[in-house]
């Protein structure tokens, strides 16, 4: 449920302009999760579960630790888990916490035709509003993460809101608040880049991972969720994160030159009727039999 | 009483110098297919663009036209489909359905006397029609996804952003010639909105705007 706190940016499916917008600048909002020191307790999965009120949901076991294959609508935050095996022969195991990443430039608001179902605020959180949510689901469409989940019962979809509730009244996400080693820290964008990028570097000069590196990714104009990997080369291999993730091409042309050309088409089409009606008017038969004229129509 | 009397008695069939084009079947079918094109066109537009976001309002609510659009999307199929099966002999192009549209600035111009006799349906008809039937198609084919994405496997997503424009597109395309369709229903074919209302044509509208047809049934009005 989107907060009423947070000075609000971008609103879906909305013509014209944000009310409001630019009233006030609020610093960038960020979530670092440092996947090398997560230990897979899940506390983050069940921190989430019990601040936004949803009941502990049935597990599916699938050969691993992970409570289930995929988030779902009541469960937005998941620790997906992956076995690995480098060409060394070491064994790992790939921990990562799955939920929206909160992109700068959100697919799934670009694509949401209903007018304030999705809003995102100037501190960067990406927030559906499920009030006004039709179920229509063009946000999984947009969605490069596939983080939107729909609610069959109810219509609507819903996902990680980055805890705006608490965060409008100045408190962390309860995923942070839950974490037991550190490894989620929540903060402005500058000073969790800040310190990803430190702590890749400690990674990269004092242990094997020579190839860590922080996960923000620049085709969604980065995300207010980065990640420290220690492989940033491959960031599919946890759990298929996307390596270079990207609002597709196509819902790019659906809501930029078709949407214009079918707009502008309308009222040129509109006009020229109008015009044609004036310059040329109807179609009139006439009927010449021995000279009578006789109009029929 | 004297035989000299009038009397008036009820009319079966059209007054006799009309002609009948489209028989109450045909009439009730594409009414059907208007009325249901009309609602998930407007109800499709209310979900494409935010400027005219308002229709879903106006429709009953955004989760309502979501819920119905689909539904009366596939009432519009079987429409087209119906009028595919009762109309599509006489919508086949031919040499002068090719002129005529090569030469369609005459019939834009109201030149229409420049231009090859039309049979039943002009050429411009025939193409609207095709036009609609194969938007229908690609509508029928990428609407059930979009329907249903909760039913799309991850593996699968991919697809969603290519329906969905298809469908976008197609809708488009449908939007085009129903505006033409009906301005030239409506105001610029004098008598022809009468025609799918009561069915039935002047000779003079049938001469003009389609003399092959008018020949046609004239020679079987003299021999039938």
């Amino acid at each position: 449920m989107a907060s009423k706190l947070l000075q609000i940016k971008a609103i879906s499916g909305h013509a014209g302009t944000v009310p409001g917008g630019n009233m006030s600048r609020d610093y960038d909002v960020c979530k670092l999760v440092d996947t090398t020191t997560c230990i897979g307790c899940k506390a983050c999965e069940v921190a989430c579960l019990e601040w936004n009120d949803y009941p502990f949901h049935p597990t599916t076991f699938d050969n691993t630790y992970q409570t289930m294959p995929d988030t779902a609508w009541n469960y937005w935050n998941l620790i997906r888990f992956d076995e690995h095996t480098a060409p060394d022969g070491t064994f790992s195991w790939l921990m990562r916490k799955d939920q929206c990443m909160h992109c700068a430039d959100p697919g799934c608001l670009a694509s949401c035709p209903a007018d304030g179902a999705i809003v995102q605020y100037a501190n960067g959180i990406v927030d559906f509003n499920q009030e006004h949510c039709i179920g229509c689901q063009y946000c999984v469409t947009g969605c490069p993460f596939n983080i939107p989940k729909f609610n069959p019962t109810t219509k609507k979809v819903f996902k990680c809101t980055l805890c705006s509730d608490r965060v409008s009244a100045g408190l962390e996400p309860a995923c942070i608040k839950a974490c037991p080693t550190g490894c989620l820290h929540f903060g402005s964008k500058d000073d969790m880049k800040d310190l990803a990028e430190r702590r890749t570097k400690q990674l990269r000069e004092h242990t094997a991972y020579k190839d860590a590196g922080v996960y923000d990714p620049q085709g969604v104009d980065g995300t207010h969720v980065i990640y420290v990997l220690n492989d940033i080369n491959n960031p599919e291999k946890y759990g298929g994160l996307p390596k270079n993730p990207s609002v597709d091409p196509i819902v790019r042309l659906w809501k930029g030159p078709l949407k214009w050309i079918g707009e502008f088409g309308i009222v040129l089409g509109a006009v020229g009727i109008a015009f044609h009606y004036l310059r040329y008017g109807p179609k009139e038969a006439e009927i010449q039999s021995g000279g009578d004229h006789e109009r029929h129509d | 009483m004297s035989d000299t009397t009038s009397h008036a008695f009820l009319r079966h069939g059209p007054p006799s110098d009309r002609v009948q084009r489209f028989t109450w079947v045909e009439r009730i079918m594409h009414w059907f297919t208007a009325a249901v094109y009309i609602y998930a066109g407007l109800s499709g537009l209310a979900l494409f663009t935010p400027y005219l976001y308002w229709l879903a309002i106006v429709l009953g609510g955004g989760p309502t036209i979501r819920t119905w659009h689909p539904i009366v999307g596939i009432a519009f199929v079987i429409g087209v489909f119906w009028m595919h099966h009762v109309w599509s002999r006489d919508l086949k192009l031919d040499s002068d359905d090719i002129k005529w549209l090569e030469n369609v600035k005459y019939y834009i111009t109201n030149q229409d006397e420049k231009l090859p006799p039309q049979d039943k349906y002009d050429a411009g008809q025939k193409v609207y029609y095709w036009g609609m039937f194969g938007s229908a198609i690609v509508l029928l084919l990428t609407g059930p996804v979009m329907w249903f994405p909760e039913l799309m496997p991850r593996n699968l997503h991919w697809v969603l952003p290519i329906v969905t424009f298809l469908h976008s597109a197609a809708a488009l395309v449908t939007i085009g010639g129903a505006m033409i369709h009906i301005y030239m229903s409506i105001s610029n074919i004098p008598g022809s909105l009468k025609a799918m209302t009561q069915g039935h044509v002047s000779r003079g509208w049938a001469m003009l705007h389609a003399p092959k047809w008018y020949a046609r049934i004239s020679a079987r009005e003299k021999n039938p």
